[in-house]
């Protein structure tokens, strides 16, 4: 299983702010796990096709080719803004 | 030979992240007392602003991550620590609701010398804002709230270093 965090605008336009999904054979890495969450529907497909969203693998940041694998933790956010 | 209790040294780099404020002087005295070989203290404190582009503020809510939080402000402040033989970095980073002109943040870098001591304070600073997993909301004057969109200018500073 996976651990998906949503933070931010990102939360408010996905309308959650946790999934917990099962990772398909097929899904090797982010580029191909953030596939599979936007085709849950419109409000995930428009909030993670904006090209400014960050991602994070256990708390690490990510890109697209970074591997997913079971038990991972994946947060999607908006640039931050803390300071 | 008997061996001697292993001393224990205070960790160079210390990081909280909570919804309380800090107090400058006693943060300051606490950074001093970990600083023995140093000859420069910088400290850096940010506080909410009552005003944005659209007008007057009342407010920011302050999101963050918070397994990832101390980590990502840890990665930082060792980076600056080795970069510019830094002897001790605080960071305290406040979350939740906070009013205008209420404290935000703080930096505190020591080092033997000035130079070294301004310049890793602000590379944390710079570094903190385009790369902790903080997000601030805004809250207008007539109660409305409005999540604050990433500067480029911030982006900018960073990428000096």
């Amino acid at each position: 299983m996976i651990k998906v965090l949503f933070f931010a605008r990102i939360r408010d336009q996905v309308g959650c702010a946790e999934l917990t999904v099962e990772l398909p054979d097929n899904v090797a890495n982010i580029g191909d796990f953030t596939d599979l969450i936007k085709a849950r529907g419109a409000g995930f497909d428009e909030a993670l096709s904006d090209p400014n969203i960050l991602v994070a693998v256990n708390q690490e940041m990510a890109g697209e080719q970074t591997t997913v694998e079971d038990g991972d933790e994946i947060a999607y956010f908006p640039p931050v803004t803390g300071g | 030979m008997p061996t001697e209790p292993e001393e224990r040294l205070p960790a160079a780099v210390q990081i909280r992240v909570e919804p309380r404020d800090f107090e400058l002087g006693a943060e300051y005295e606490a950074l001093r007392k970990r600083s023995a070989s140093s000859g420069a203290i910088v400290t850096f404190t940010g506080l909410v602003r009552d005003f944005n582009a659209q007008g007057a503020l009342n407010g920011i809510i302050l999101e963050h991550y918070p397994a990832m939080t101390v980590k990502s402000l840890h990665a930082i402040a060792e980076k600056a620590r080795v970069k510019w033989d830094l002897e001790a970095v605080t960071i305290v980073h406040r979350v939740g609701a906070l009013e205008n002109h209420d404290q935000i943040v703080l930096v505190g870098a020591s080092a033997r010398h000035r130079d070294a001591a301004f310049d890793g304070a602000r590379f944390i600073m710079d570094y903190l804002k385009t790369e902790a997993p903080f997000w601030k909301k805004e809250v207008t004057s007539t109660g409305d709230t409005e999540w604050v969109d990433a500067k480029a200018s911030d982006q900018r500073a960073r990428e000096r270093w």
